[in-house]
């Protein structure tokens, strides 16, 4: 093993180390030492995982032009059969590397900005060992070599998520929220774990490379072994989509995303980590890992994905607009810029000509984990100054938090896809492989883009402008230097990673691709994203009640989406009144009579048994003394006849 | 000297100890029902003693486990007179009849 290789071993087994660490020993450190700790070996990680990157795309990677897979390590941990079993091990390719880069450097400023974030806070040790975890099982679900390790890894996610967005444990609003995701997301695991399954036993492997290779290849007989179909789809679809569905519950795509609003109950910076830039898009990254056999062998589900996708981001952005939250405001901007991924993915296909699509769906996915990552941890700032997520407690905030006011702007005008902030290469590259694609998601994606514009600057001017600021405010910013840090090094990311020619590092096939920039495809969505940043300025850049005048005309229509178009209340209804009514109630009528009936009349038996030869124990030791020798005159008497 | 036959011998302890059994079964003072055990270990006795005398005459397993019948049955009567010494104090009578309450 070189040492690109120890690298990358590390990059696992030092988040691992530090939460073993934390988690054993935490609580003898002093906080800031447990803080310090954490923090010291994501940044070290984070060295590393840019050192493997390095390496990988610019000296062992590259083969002839063509970025090949790298297996680093492989192990047999579980041995089951020839066919079945279970591998550990790390494998490097262009999305794995990509995602490593960006996991420990959002890691890593998470944890720097947390150190101010939560200075003081309760269970500071325990929070930096969940990170930790956190790290630990995103990094190894993105190299993991085997679709069960991944799940292994997916799992531990979520309930290292499930820990964070339940840290404030006293809050029974978080404690809800910890369990709605929880609850949410394995639903749609359990929907990963069948099509796991029916994808292995088709293939006959579980290991990600061999089911890609085998279900790729034109009339293999594993291809056929997918023989039959459902209401028009066919069995590998339907496996796929199965597969599809525990990804769309990580990555919060319509039905399931009820559960990531919620999670904003977790600190801020969590949810800048977990619930923006990094854990939510491993449903993309899954789509991603299994692209190949999507695109080759069932692109009906994947253009099922891209619908799914696009109508998620509308829908999403619809309900942005309304919120006055502003946390959760952000929280359906995720949902709605997850969902460009994955409609990006679902309009790409294989080949040269069509393979476009990947290769933005993942240029998104690293632009966005910066700003929204950003954007999070600039919300928490303003959180932290002004003690409240709601709107209304803001406005004119520019002069007591001018560094967050700068990147907080930063990071709405790379949302918005204004050049030259990096967000717009990559929605620009989406946008175009949508429209060659499918002219009806290209769009709806053109719309969101006017409707991101709108809602994250209304977010914008209502807590930077809005108000007069206070003639005497006092700067916030003073004592969080490691809060201003790290937002300083995001905004510094979101400016300059559209740069990066993305096209020539990772696309579907590994060869080298150009994401085309013209001149006439970026006017029409830049125009539309201007008008919906003027439309912001014209409700919210000054204090004025021009926003209510318009939410009065248009009444109904802001009242659903406000209400987040009833999404909740129909889970509800579907729970509580069907499920728990129609099949709860029976089957517990079935349990407390049947099943309890049964066993308590058992018992009643052997009572009423016990009852009736109780006498025969009288406690006379003479009636006992007969029985004993009556017992024995028998005994005697069989010997006697025996032997004469 | 004409010898006794084992026979005889063997009535008499056959008659000891189903006399032994009755006063066990029969009587109700606890007094009497411990003197009934001595006679049924005493006709045990005299059965050993017989049957070592008339079969195996150059062996002394028999008086051996004589000697130790009397033994045990020195102790057990020792703790029956304390089992019964603890009753009558407790329920100021040694009539068997009125000591049922060993029961469930």
């Amino acid at each position: 093993m070189d040492s690109y290789g120890i690298s990358s071993l590390l990059i696992i087994v030092l988040p691992m180390l530090s939460f073993i660490l934390l988690a054993l020993a935490g609580k003898s450190f002093a906080p800031k030492l447990s803080g310090l700790i954490g923090t010291c070996s994501i940044l070290v990680t984070t060295v590393l995982a840019f050192y493997v990157a390095g390496g990988y795309f610019f000296e062992f990677g590259n083969v002839n032009g063509t970025y090949i897979r790298h297996i680093v390590f492989q192990f047999d941990w579980l041995h089951f059969t020839e066919n079945l079993s279970i591998d550990l091990g790390i494998v490097l390719d262009p999305i794995s590397v990509i995602m490593l880069v960006v996991i420990t450097f959002i890691s890593a400023m998470v944890h720097l900005y947390s150190l101010n974030y939560m200075h003081g806070e309760e269970y500071f040790e325990r929070y930096y060992s969940y990170l930790s975890l956190f790290s630990f099982s995103m990094l190894g679900l993105v190299v993991s070599v085997n679709i069960f390790q991944m799940y292994m890894f997916w799992e531990l996610v979520g309930a290292s998520s499930f820990l964070l967005i339940g840290f404030y444990f006293t809050k029974p609003s978080a404690i809800a929220a910890a369990k709605k995701a929880f609850i949410v997301t394995r639903f749609a695991d359990l929907g990963f774990l069948i099509g796991i399954l029916m994808l292995s036993s088709g293939a006959q492997s579980l290991d990600f490379f061999t089911i890609i290779e085998r279900l790729t290849t034109p009339g293999s007989s594993y291809l056929a072994s997918f023989q039959g179909s459902f209401i028009g789809l066919s069995a590998l679809s339907w496996t796929l989509l199965l597969v599809f569905i525990g990804g769309a519950g990580k990555s919060a795509m319509f039905p399931l995303h009820i559960w990531l609003p919620d999670a904003m109950e977790g600190p801020t910076p969590v949810s800048a980590l977990i619930h923006a830039a990094t854990m939510v898009v491993a449903g993309v990254f899954l789509v991603a890992r299994l692209f190949p056999i999507f695109s080759i062998s069932a692109p009906d589900a994947l253009l099922i994905i891209g619908y799914i996708g696009a109508f998620t981001a509308l829908f999403a952005a619809i309900i942005a607009c309304t919120q006055t939250d502003i946390k959760r405001v952000l929280a359906y901007s995720t949902i709605s810029q997850i969902a460009y991924m994955m409609f990006a993915l679902g309009v790409a296909g294989w080949g040269a000509d069509k393979a476009e699509g990947f290769t933005a769906s993942m240029f998104h996915l690293f632009t966005h984990a910066f700003f929204k990552a950003l954007l999070f941890l600039g919300a928490g700032a303003v959180i932290h100054a002004v003690g409240s997520n709601e709107m209304k407690q803001m406005g004119g905030l520019r002069k007591s938090l001018p560094i967050t006011h700068i990147t907080f702007l930063i990071a709405c005008l790379a949302i918005s896809s204004i050049p030259p902030f990096a967000g717009f290469f990559s929605k620009e590259a989406i946008l175009s492989s949508a429209m060659k694609a499918n002219p009806l998601i290209y769009f709806v994606g053109l719309f969101t883009g006017g409707l991101t514009a709108f809602y994250m600057f209304r977010l914008y001017f209502r807590i930077f402008w809005f108000k007069k600021p206070e003639a005497d405010a006092h700067n916030h910013e003073k004592h969080t230097w490691a809060m201003n840090i790290s937002l300083i090094l995001l905004a510094l990311g979101s400016l300059s990673v559209g740069f990066i020619p993305f096209g020539h590092f990772v696309s579907a096939d590994g060869n080298s691709l150009e994401l085309p920039i013209h001149l006439g495809s970026i006017i029409l969505p830049v125009t539309i994203a201007i008008l919906g940043i003027a439309a912001a300025y014209f409700y919210f850049a000054k204090e004025s009640n021009k926003s209510e005048v318009a939410v009065a005309k248009f009444e109904t229509v802001y009242g659903w989406a406000y209400r987040k178009f009833f999404i909740d209340e129909v889970y509800l209804f579907v729970t509580k009144r069907i499920i728990f009514n129609l099949i709860g109630r029976p089957i517990a009528w079935v349990d407390r009579t049947i099943v309890n009936g049964t066993i308590n009349s058992t018992a009643w038996i052997s009572v009423k048994a016990s009852e009736i030869i109780k006498p025969i124990q009288s406690g006379r030791v003479q009636t006992y003394a007969i029985f004993f020798l009556g017992g024995a005159l028998v005994l005697a008497a069989i010997l006697i006849l025996n032997f004469a | 000297m004409e010898q006794l036959p084992i026979s005889h011998i063997l009535v008499v302890s056959s008659a000891l100890f189903f006399i032994g059994v009755y006063g066990f079964l029969a009587r109700r003072n606890l007094i009497t029902i411990l003197m009934s055990i001595e006679l049924i270990l005493n006709s045990a006795n005299i059965n050993f003693i017989a049957f070592n005398k008339y079969l195996y005459p150059d062996k002394l397993d028999g008086v051996f486990f004589t000697m130790f019948i009397i033994t045990i049955a020195a102790a057990e009567v020792s703790l029956g007179l304390a089992i019964i010494i603890n009753l009558y104090r407790r329920f100021n009578t040694i009539d068997i009849e009125d000591t049922k309450t060993m029961k469930y």
